[in-house]
């Protein structure tokens, strides 16, 4: 039940992808939703989505966990398309009713921002299902390395997002048992009230506040006893390391930038 | 008499559909009888825990049946919600989902959503204290401030207290102190005698399931790879070895005695290990 949670969640493979610099991923996800958003016409929406299903291609990635993963954004994609359809002003009336006049210009904004709102989300699952969480904050932490000049916490930062990433699952893992052994007293979290149901949040809460406690507790003690002392001369054990690949990938990623502007440029 | 609980061709499958499909549970049939005391072994990852959930209806079947006197718990919502209070199920560190301000109040937890009255929930609240030894006085303080063992014991006193007729145990002792483990193994066989509960225990412990149980169910590999007696699960001794399990310490001893040449057939208790001595002794003397 709680495990079938998706979002965001690392999908391991091997596809070119998958092996890419953490960095040149968070890089081309940049250069991708600045490009969706110069982006205006039919063709060069067309052009960004073969971009878009070519890397989903290219990673592997069932179509299928996509879709799934998309299902919490139905209600923002259905209230953006109502909003567009009705709230445009347009010349070409298709519909006037009372108040309500739905115009060509509308109904066309409002399928460009669905299109454009699915693929800027599908764009970052692609990052968040083909790059672990460490390798994730690993490149963070590199790409805002050069942050740390004006005493920004880079690396503390990144460590606190790392051990976030990290618990969530456990985390997950242990409300799903303090459920089910509450279940099995007979907590009934489904049925009730408003209020029984916030009730009933209780016995759930109260040992998983407890036991998150805990875990931060014996994970303090366990970096304190291996002489952790933040990153200052600290080093990696996976050292990030451009390939030819990340080249290629950042050549692809400017082409396409340079190609929407173009045809931006030219009113395409 | 019929069974109490039939467990038929039951088969599990976790994300089924994605990258993490996995078969917990593979056709897996058995039946209990009322007052039964069943150990339940096998690796981890062999699926135990998945069985147990499917005896309160915790998870649903993939396919097959759970049958409890007669009835599949799955046949309707209200025959699941009964399922779990008939069928009593304490987790693996059950002292980990207290969440009470006193120890009374964390008990009451389960009569009281059985929606029970008042003055018998209180009678089974102290009952069930009574049956895991708290005394009076730690019935009132917070559960938070008891030791190990002693919270262990008010977990499962929380599930005794709905008079469970299956009380199920996740390894009731794992990580306790050896009195406190003699405690609690003490505390269900005296709520099986009073109740002629059947009690079903997953546990690592082989010395303990040989010297408590009557019936021991083997899982490996997501199916039950036996079902019998000790006597006749650690006769396969060298099976259970390839499993990767253990077998009882005297067992090992016997098997050993017997490698270098002793006459003497594989035990799996205390008690059988002295009688086979002492028979073996005589018949040297007589000899």
């Amino acid at each position: 039940m709680l495990k079938d949670i998706t979002l965001g969640q690392f999908f391991p493979g091997n596809s070119f992808i998958h092996r890419l610099d953490p960095r040149t991923k968070l890089v081309m996800l940049v250069v991708y939703i600045v490009a969706l958003f110069v982006a205006t016409s039919w063709i060069s929406y067309a052009v960004m989505l073969i971009f878009l299903v070519g890397c989903i291609l290219i990673s592997k990635i069932p179509g299928k966990s996509i879709v799934r993963g998309m299902k919490p954004m139905v209600i923002i994609l259905i209230f953006t398309a109502v909003l567009n359809i009705f709230m445009t002003a347009g010349e070409t009336v298709w519909l006037h009713f009372w108040i309500i006049t739905i115009t060509k210009e509308g109904v066309i904004r409002a399928f460009f921002m669905v299109i454009r709102i699915l693929m800027l989300v599908t764009g970052t699952f692609l990052l968040t299902y083909t790059t672990s969480p460490i390798a994730l904050t690993d490149g963070l932490e590199s790409l805002l390395s050069p942050l740390k000049k004006i005493k920004l916490p880079v690396h503390e930062l990144s460590m606190m997002m790392c051990i976030a990433l990290r618990f969530i699952p456990t985390l997950i893992e242990e409300t799903d048992k303090i459920m089910s052994a509450q279940k099995a007293r007979g907590a009934d979290f489904e049925t009730g009230s408003l209020i029984d149901r916030v009730k009933a949040l209780v016995p759930i809460l109260i040992p998983l506040f407890v036991s998150a406690f805990r875990r931060a507790d014996e994970l303090a003690t366990a970096m304190e006893c291996r002489c952790y002392h933040g990153g200052e001369g600290r080093t990696k054990m996976k050292l990030l390391r451009y390939t030819r690949w990340d080249f290629e990938a950042y050549a692809a990623g400017v082409i396409l930038l340079c190609g929407i502007i173009i045809l931006a440029h030219f009113g395409l | 008499m019929a069974p109490i609980l039939e467990i038929k061709n039951l088969t599990h499958t976790y994300s089924a559909g994605t990258p993490f499909e996995h078969k917990a549970l593979d056709s897996v049939s058995f039946s209990v009888e009322r007052g039964e005391f069943i150990g339940i072994i096998g690796h981890t990852g062999s699926g135990k825990s998945t069985l147990m959930q499917h005896m309160n209806g915790l998870l649903k079947p993939t396919s097959g049946n759970v049958i409890l006197d007669g009835v599949d718990i799955w046949q309707d919502k209200k025959t699941t919600r009964q399922a779990r209070f008939r069928v009593g199920l304490v987790f693996q560190y059950p002292e980990y989902q207290l969440f009470e301000e006193t120890v009374y109040k964390d008990i009451a937890f389960g009569p009281k959503n059985m929606g029970l009255k008042p003055d018998e929930v209180d009678r089974r609240v102290r009952e069930a204290a009574s049956f895991v030894n708290l005394t009076e006085a730690q019935l009132k303080v917070s559960p938070f401030d008891l030791s190990g063992g002693q919270k262990r014991r008010v977990a499962i006193a929380g599930v005794i207290a709905m008079e469970p007729e299956i009380l199920i145990l996740d390894e009731p002792t794992a990580g306790l102190d050896p009195v406190s483990r003699e405690e609690i193994l003490e505390n269900i066989q005296s709520y099986r005698r009073a109740k002629n509960a059947t009690i079903m225990m997953v546990s690592h412990s082989m010395n303990d399931v040989a010297r408590l149980t009557e019936r021991l169910l083997v899982m490996n590999g997501s199916r039950l790879a036996m079902d019998g007696t000790p006597d006749e699960v650690f006769t396969r001794a060298q099976e259970l070895l390839d499993m990767g399990l253990d077998i009882p310490e005297v067992t090992r001893v016997f098997l050993r005695l017997r490698e270098l040449g002793l006459p003497v057939d594989p035990v799996y208790s205390i008690d059988q290990a002295v009688a086979v001595l002492k028979k073996l002794k005589e018949g040297t003397a007589h000899a």
